[in-house]
């Protein structure tokens, strides 16, 4: 067997050439990199969230550093889905591995819309994320309450036959509960975690630094509860699981993966070493060579707790 | 096209209290580089990168110099750089200020004006326009004034204002400025300073019809244009949009961003 293959995993039913995703939000669409390396040395790419229509996002400053970590309120600046599938995704889906779109909205109506889009589309896989404001109820996230999960995964999976992974908030006080409302209504794998709600102040000001007054946070500070909630979820379901919240080595990668998930997204940490994906996969490489492995997916799910 | 590698400080200054100027050899960023554009710097224990400008590019001796002031815990720890040792750039990036050779017919080329560390990135443009430039430096009083020698040294006037009057004239650079624009034909206006600096000034090149160009910052995650982390509000043809000011900027036409 290849390495190209021993790295190779399946998801939800696609296949992705190494188990490392860029996460959505954090690498374009691709492009922007180039400098460095071509996108095809990620397993797959999630696009930025991408809404019906084109969206402005939130007025700056957007960005706060915080201890290990970051936030953002980008609010989903996006050049809106007909636009993302005729003037992004071609060229994307010509250099990718595989290209996943990031489905953002505020009505399950527009996910719906943006979905049958996609459905037509050259998209290798749909990530739904359910952590935007459900404006008809209240402005709550869909994905903090098991029924809007369940809605609107059930609207999109009837939508499209796109291999389907639902984005899962860590915002919630028992994600098992998302996280099988998810799959009994079809989705194909699941994804964890989107950013923690945080919020940080300028003490001479006492503004918020985010004009947003509250942002997401994600980098190495969120790594532990991730983990800890693709552990919990992997217990919970079968469907695939893609983890991610703060890696920034490939031993932060191999956690979530013995926790139970079969491919990881890599986000903030490129911010701090954009070089991280040329790196990761070899000392993967070296890694399974070391510990005699034929298919990294060998590692998934073998945590052994006490 | 930028890079992202481990680059040597060859020289290391202080200039002022908390201000430091590094000399890095960098021959492949010095080779892209064009003055107004910046690097962003990776900072041991910080998980965002320090965005700051190019002030200087050497493209014989590949390097380039960066001026810096010791705002927070980031660039306090980057002022602990010894001369010998490596850090990470990542550079050089976003679109710099427009070369010369359009505003050539006017008597004055350029009129360059900064506020406190706003002058670093003007200093690339001082060298390329040289006596055809004037560079309106404005600090806060004496202790705050950096790189007047080496503006002067390129050949452009220097009139330094400062708020205390301690050196050169009291007060604000607008009234310098209103002062040259009438007495000269200038070609082009480049302004880099706190935000409220920027606003008076680019209000005056509307109405004198100058074309000014402003550097901006912003809170930066990727730097290259890959996160929209950075954005501010523009005005274009189409209305308002938001674009990225580590990509389409940091140098923006100043009709085009609302301030
Ligand atoms: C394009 C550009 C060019 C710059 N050029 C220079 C320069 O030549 N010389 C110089 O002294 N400074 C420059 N700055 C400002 C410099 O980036 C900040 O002073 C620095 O990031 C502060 O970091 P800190 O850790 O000391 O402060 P902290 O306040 O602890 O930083 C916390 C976070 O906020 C960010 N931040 C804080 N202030 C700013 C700011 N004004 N702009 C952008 N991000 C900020 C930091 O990068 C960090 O992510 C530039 C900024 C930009 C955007
Ligand atoms: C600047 C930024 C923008 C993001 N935008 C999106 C987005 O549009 N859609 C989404 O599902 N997640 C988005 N995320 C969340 C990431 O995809 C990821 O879930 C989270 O950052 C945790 O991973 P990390 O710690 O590796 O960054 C964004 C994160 C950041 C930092
Ligand atoms: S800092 Fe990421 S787009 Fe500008």
């Amino acid at each position: 067997m290849s390495l190209h293959t021993k790295m190779s995993v399946s998801v939800g039913g696609v296949t992705f050439p190494n188990p490392f995703i860029a996460a959505s939000g954090t690498f374009g669409y691709g492009d922007d990199y180039e400098p460095l390396y071509p996108v095809n040395i990620w397993g797959g790419i999630s696009c930025k969230g991408t809404t019906l229509n084109k969206r402005q996002g939130n007025l700056p400053p957007r960005i706060a550093e915080t201890p290990s970590g970051m936030l953002n309120s980008v609010g989903l600046q996006n050049c809106g889905i007909d636009d993302f599938i005729e003037k992004l995704l071609p060229s994307l889906k010509s250099r990718a591995n595989v290209v996943i779109a990031n489905l953002a909205g505020e009505k399950i109506e527009d996910y719906v819309e943006s979905a049958a889009k996609l459905d037509k589309s050259a998209v290798d896989m749909v990530e739904l994320n359910i952590s935007c404001p459900n404006v008809k109820q209240g402005g709550l996230s869909f994905g903090v309450s098991t029924q809007a999960t369940a809605a609107i995964t059930k609207a999109v999976r009837a939508a499209t036959s796109k291999p389907l992974m639902v984005k899962l908030s860590p915002n919630v006080t028992d994600i098992t509960e998302i996280a099988k409302a998810a799959q009994s209504e079809g989705a194909n794998a699941l994804s964890l975690i989107n950013t923690l709600l945080g919020m940080r102040i300028d003490i001479k000001t006492r503004r918020p630094i985010l004009r947003n007054n509250v942002g997401g946070l994600s980098g190495p500070a969120v790594l532990p509860v991730a983990v800890r909630m693709v552990w919990q979820v992997a217990r919970a379901v079968d469907i695939d699981i893609v983890g991610m919240g703060g890696i920034s080595c490939l031993n932060d990668a191999l956690e979530f993966l013995i926790a139970g998930a079969k491919a990881v997204q890599i986000g903030t940490a490129l911010f701090t070493d954009p070089h991280l994906p040329t790196k990761i996969p070899s000392e993967l490489e070296q890694y399974m060579k070391e510990n005699k492995l034929n298919s990294i997916t060998q590692i998934t799910g073998t945590v052994e707790p006490w | 096209m930028y890079k992202c590698k481990l680059y040597h400080v060859i020289e290391k200054k202080a200039i002022s209290a908390g201000v430091y100027s590094f000399t890095v050899l960098c021959g492949d960023i010095a080779a892209l580089a064009v003055p107004g554009q910046f690097v962003h710097i990776k900072v041991e224990g910080f998980t965002l990168r320090r965005p700051i400008s190019i002030c200087d590019i050497d493209k014989d001796e590949g390097t380039i110099r960066i001026v810096f002031e010791v705002r927070g815990c980031g660039t306090a720890k980057l002022a602990e750089t010894r001369v010998g040792d490596s850090i990470d750039l990542l550079g050089p990036l976003g679109n710099g200020f427009e070369l010369p050779s359009q505003t050539e017919n006017s008597s004055l080329n350029a009129i360059l004006i900064g506020g406190g560390m706003g002058v670093a990135p003007l200093y690339g443009m001082a060298k390329l326009h040289a006596n055809k430039a004037v560079a309106l430096m404005g600090f806060r009083g004496y202790d705050k004034i950096i790189l007047a020698d080496d503006f002067k040294q390129t050949g452009a006037q220097v009139i330094i204002c400062t708020q205390d009057g301690s050196v050169g004239t009291k007060g604000l650079v607008t009234e310098p400025l209103n002062k040259l624009l009438e007495s000269d034909d200038v070609g082009v206006v480049y302004a880099c300073g706190p935000v409220p600096m920027l606003k008076a000034v680019a209000e005056i090149c509307t109405r004198a019809n100058v074309l000014c160009r402003v550097s901006l910052e912003e809170r930066m995650a990727c730097g290259v244009g890959a996160c929209a982390g950075c954005a501010c509000k523009s005005v274009g043809e189409t209305g308002e949009q938001m674009v990225r000011v580590c990509k389409e900027g940091p140098v923006f036409n100043a009709r085009e961003v609302l301030l």
